[in-house]
């Protein structure tokens, strides 16, 4: 007697154990069709949209990298190859040479070599940018607007969440399809609308 | 003759695309007269997609061989190797990201924001652990997290901690839970990720605060099992609610226990339930059940109540909030060149009734919120505290299905069916 009744004890609550269980699993199921029919295969890779950029510095100080994973990047297709870069030089320098008084990155990352009178070729040398924007900013004020600060994804750990992006102010990092990765300008030009 | 014409066209063909592209360039490109050639851009691609669902291959992997470790094999030792295993690859390899914690935020953003699209990684980063768990125990928290691998190879000499911190300690979990899924429903932030403790350690490079963050968690986890995961990690809030109700678990003993009391002592997480057997307090209990089950309710309201009307605070974390309180209460700032996000607001043109239009919606997600956020925990406490009334007899030593995050140390303890008891001895001196 007293065993069947330490029997139906134990059934009742397998029977609560494994209806519980059925729930569980068909709430995840649900949860995950649901989501799943948003998802999108393929992964997402933060980038910025350099015709959003307001060039505020922040890049260089609030990537979870030190130095960070934005570097300046230059569109040479949009260069002017000025004597007088907005981005190399600091404003109203003396003489338009080298010296390094005269530079406007911090760090000395852009090499000015000449091409031909009177035009100059402008790179950037990634090992030493540290994403400041000061040459962005620069170039966009008085130039062409062809150096803009992109993510390196070679560096870029992507995180899950862009510790720059939450930092923005100009909301310009957002996640884009990783097979697309890139808003260098001139390819990927400022949208109409 | 032929190299000159296809020169001029190509001269001619490129003035014409760059009036057409860059109409706008104040210093148009100019035509060298050497054969000057622009470097190519570098732009070094992202690391590969098949690589990323090898990532869940790998999860999927490591949880399989998790479970027939725990359930056929009984080996500590070899679940032992699977979270090494785990800590080198998730944690140091891949650096800690994704993982399964923080893709609670990623599925609560897919679910709010119709323009975010999450990628099937974080989904089954998502979705796999909880399966396990349903089916055989919290095999995840023992062998495929990093997070959880690297606490449990430094615990060193673990106390027993009193049920009573071990309880109020346990309702930290479903608050970080809630507010996870707050922040990443309004999309203000991903906390989870951001105060991560073990990530700087993995990645190599945490700022300051976060190594001392992680550092404390795992001093105090030498003595304490496994701190983060007991007593924080949002994931094993839903971990445990499978693992409750879990098909099939992991058991001290390989068949019949004989209440010998030497696993006793051998959980660090103290989630081993000891046999209880009082017929006496079973009448009390079941006022005291009926009584908290009533008073579920009220937890809910005064739980919603607080929070919700702590929305003013909760909301100041969000960047659109912030800005639009700063510029009410500060007006005088707007002439601080300074200060970055108020100079960029007031350049991008926006108005203020925008801003603070925005900033209201916002403030109203976060009273709804505030108000589930708050019902949550009313109800998490009362369940804790109703399940604190339900007595149950016990006459073997059990995992408590809930909280065992299957390290398989117990096993190792269990005197039944080892016929070498010398290394038995060994383990208990």
């Amino acid at each position: 007697m007293k065993e069947k009744k330490e029997n139906k004890k134990q059934s009742r609550r397998d029977f609560i154990q494994s209806s519980a269980r059925y729930t569980m699993a068909i709430g995840i199921g649900a949860l995950g069709g649901l989501v799943y029919s948003k998802s999108k295969a393929g992964e997402y890779v933060w980038q910025i949209d350099p015709f959003v950029c307001t060039q505020c510095g922040r890049c260089a100080d609030e990537c979870v990298l030190a130095p960070s994973a934005v570097k300046c990047f230059h569109a040479f297709d949009l260069c002017g190859y000025c004597d007088l870069c907005g981005g190399y030089f600091k404003p109203g320098v003396m003489d338009l040479n080298t010296g390094g008084e005269n530079q406007l990155c911090p760090t000395s990352a852009i090499k000015r070599s000449f091409v031909e009178d009177p035009f100059f070729q402008y790179t950037i040398d990634e090992e030493l940018c540290i994403g400041c924007g000061k040459c962005v900013k620069g170039c966009s004020s008085f130039g062409n607007g062809s150096l803009h600060l992109q993510i390196n994804h070679e560096l870029c750990v992507n995180c899950n969440q862009c510790a720059i992006a939450q930092m923005c102010p100009s909301d310009a990092i957002t996640r884009v399809a990783a097979d697309a990765p890139y808003k260098i300008k001139g390819d990927f030009t400022k949208p109409t609308s | 003759m032929n190299t000159r014409i296809i020169k001029i066209l190509a001269i001619f063909s490129g003035l014409l695309l760059s009036v057409i592209t860059f109409a706008q360039q104040r210093f148009p490109r100019p035509d060298f007269e050497t054969d000057y050639e622009a470097p190519t851009i570098l732009a070094p691609e992202p690391r590969q997609g098949i690589l990323e669902y090898l990532d869940v291959f790998i999860l999927f992997i490591v949880l399989s061989l998790t479970t027939w470790l725990i359930l056929k094999k009984r080996s500590r030792k070899g679940v032992l190797y699977v979270s090494i295993f785990t800590l080198i690859y998730f944690g140091f390899y891949r650096n800690g990201c994704i993982c399964s914690i923080g893709a609670i935020q990623n599925v609560t953003l897919s679910l709010v924001d119709p323009t975010y699209a999450i990628s099937l990684t974080a989904l089954a980063f998502f979705m796999l652990p909880l399966l396990f768990a349903l089916f055989a125990g919290r095999v995840f928290c023992g062998g495929a997290c990093p997070l959880g691998a690297i606490q449990d190879l430094i615990i060193i000499k673990p106390i027993e901690l009193p049920i009573g911190i071990r309880r109020a300690l346990g309702l930290l979990p479903y608050l970080y839970l809630g507010l996870a899924v707050l922040y990443a429903a309004t999309k203000t932030d991903f906390i989870i990720c951001r105060y991560d403790p073990f990530v700087g350690i993995f990645r190599m490079d945490a700022s300051f605060n976060m190594l001392v963050l992680g550092g404390s968690f795992l001093i105090i986890g030498m003595f304490v099992g496994r701190p983060y995961c007991r007593f924080l990690c949002p994931y094993g809030v839903l971990l445990s609610w499978m693992s409750g109700v879990s098909k099939k678990h992991l058991t001290i003993t390989p068949s019949a226990c004989i209440d010998c009391k030497l696993c006793e002592r051998s959980c660090p997480m103290d989630a081993i339930n000891k046999p209880v057997t009082d017929p006496v307090s079973k009448k009390r209990d079941v006022n005291r059940f009926v009584l908290s089950t009533m008073l579920i309710p009220l937890w809910i309201l005064v739980g919603g109540f607080i929070v919700s009307k702590s929305n003013i605070y909760l909301s100041r974390a969000n960047r659109t909030v912030n800005l639009a309180e700063l510029l009410i209460t500060h007006p005088e700032l707007k002439s601080d060149p300074d200060h970055i996000d108020i100079q960029t607001f007031l350049a991008s043109g926006k108005t203020m009734d925008t801003l603070v239009e925005e900033a209201s919606v916002i403030r109203n997600q976060f009273y709804f919120g505030g108000w589930i956020l708050g019902g949550f925990l009313g109800l998490a406490f009362g369940i804790i505290f109703t399940r604190k009334t339900i007595y149950r007899d016990r006459t073997d030593y059990e995992p408590d299905k809930g909280n065992c995050v299957s390290c398989g140390r117990c096993m190792d303890f269990c005197p039944v069916g080892k016929e070498d008891l010398t290394t038995l001895m060994n383990l208990k001196n």
